[in-house]
């Protein structure tokens, strides 16, 4: 879902950063948000509606909406389309509303 | 608490210009910004800029915040830069509250402030609406021109404005096929040159067509669209299912504007620009002494200018708290007339009727 070419921009993407996602292990790069390296790698679900259970992903992509809250290194309700990716990141899908811990 | 001459809130084009307009003038100015680094949505504009050339025309948007940066470096030494930095309250007694990196949480006290914080996404209603797969066209133009990442490998574009066209063509550049672009109004919104763009490249646009339902399990599978009346209803038997995996909501913005209305700025709601809105002067002061607005949070238009309402209302806020340069009125008269000169046009005929009924 990288994009290889194209006409204007160039995109440095080098330093490889691996994560776990739902216990999974993934990698991104360095400079990916959090929610552009999972749909890089075909993560479209990133939680569960509060109520209904309905799938959720981003709506925004620029920190307006919380469409995109996770919960990342335990600490729930992070907005993953604005927080950049970090080596060895615990990125897990939120269901409800989250705990303050 | 932090004391500051000049609070600048958001650092995309309007806040950068306000910044650096009222530093020309000499006043301290700190500017808030909730992202990592400023340029606000002209990160991800790639297309050319039209205007004149002191709004940078024919200049892509991503070069602009360079430009506007390289400026304000020039006064740097009247300039403070917070990143990371939401500002979350703006109260009674002119206190703005300040959470950095969602752990420092400090109060701000200004002598005036330009409030530049922008605009955000419309959406639609239709059934199934909130499924993965369908993205404000922003959103999608994020993650393909700031990340590299593409939405998917279809895309129906809902709304042919200027955005929905600009999208759809850096979509395709970046590999991404548009099945259609629809629109409920009977005539394409945006200008003409786009649309003949996208059209040459053969991408149907439907005018007098809605989305009618989307369909999928977990994300977006089909789309379906039908067409609409005079009076945008349904017309039964019209309906045609597209297959994509992306469907972009791009019908206008709205201006985020909460901490002027928080702050007790008098607010409108101006249909032509978009939203809510402050009622203020012609220095782009609210009905509140010494707080500015600017850029699309007083009104939704576009960059070019955005960035002249900054220069206006930096210039304006700091000769109210005594930073009045000689050559004021000279440039005061510059910008307005720079506005004016942008609103002259056809298309800007709704936004001097929207203006017309929030001037104080």
């Amino acid at each position: 879902m990288r994009i290889k070419e194209h006409p204007i921009l160039k995109f440095n993407k080098e330093k490889k950063i691996k994560f776990i996602f739902n216990g999974q292990e993934l990698e991104g790069y360095e400079g990916d948000t959090i929610a552009a390296a999972l749909y890089a790698q075909g993560v479209k679900v990133l939680g569960k509606s509060l109520f209904l259970h309905r799938p959720r992903g981003f709506y925004c992509a620029i920190g307006n909406c919380s469409s995109c809250l996770m919960t990342v290194n335990g600490v729930a309700n992070v907005k993953t389309c604005v927080t950049d990716l970090e080596e060895g990141m615990v990125v897990e899908t939120q269901e409800g509303k989250g705990v303050i811990v | 608490m932090k004391q500051a001459e000049i609070v600048v809130i958001g650092g995309g084009p309007a806040g950068l210009c306000a910044a650096m307009s009222a530093a020309k003038s000499g006043a301290g100015v700190l500017i808030i910004d909730r992202n990592k680094s400023l340029g606000g949505q002209l990160v991800k504009q790639t297309h050319m800029f039209f205007g004149s050339e002191k709004q940078y025309a024919s200049t892509r948007g991503i070069d602009i915040p360079e430009i506007l940066l390289k400026e304000l470096a020039k006064y740097k030494d009247k300039v403070e830069i917070k990143t990371n930095s939401t500002a979350v309250g703006f109260y009674e007694d002119g206190v703005i509250t300040v959470l950095e990196k969602e752990d420092k949480y400090y109060k701000v006290e200004p002598k005036a402030v330009v409030v530049a914080t922008g605009a955000y996404e419309k959406f639609l209603s239709f059934p199934n609406n909130d499924l993965p797969g369908i993205y404000g066209a922003g959103a999608v133009q994020t993650l393909m021109n700031v990340h590299g990442v593409k939405p998917g490998n279809r895309v129906l574009m809902v709304g042919a404005g200027n955005i929905g066209l600009i999208v759809s063509y850096q979509l395709m550049q970046a590999g991404v096929k548009v099945a259609a672009i629809l629109d409920a109004a009977p005539k394409i919104g945006g200008y003409l040159v786009h649309a003949s763009k996208i059209r040459r490249m053969g991408v149907p646009i439907l005018t007098s067509h809605t989305v009618k339902e989307a369909i999928g399990k977990d994300f977006l599978e089909k789309a379906v669209v039908c067409k609409v009346d005079e009076k945008f209803n349904p017309i039964p038997g019209t309906e045609i299912t597209f297959d994509v995996d992306v469907m972009c909501i791009s019908v206008g913005l709205t201006p985020l504007n909460e901490l002027l209305a928080m702050r007790g700025c008098r607010m409108k709601y101006v249909p032509q620009l978009s939203g809510l809105v402050p009622v203020r002067d012609e220095n782009y002061e609210t009905t509140v002494e010494n707080i500015f607005v600017a850029g699309d949070a007083s009104g939704v238009e576009e960059a070019s200018a955005a960035m002249v309402e900054g220069y206006l209302a930096g210039l304006c806020a700091a000769a109210k708290i005594g930073y009045k340069p000689d050559d004021f009125y000279e440039r005061r008269k510059d910008y307005m007339n720079q506005l004016n000169n942008l609103r002259s046009g056809p298309a800007a005929r709704h936004i001097l009727a929207g203006l017309d009924q929030i001037r104080r």
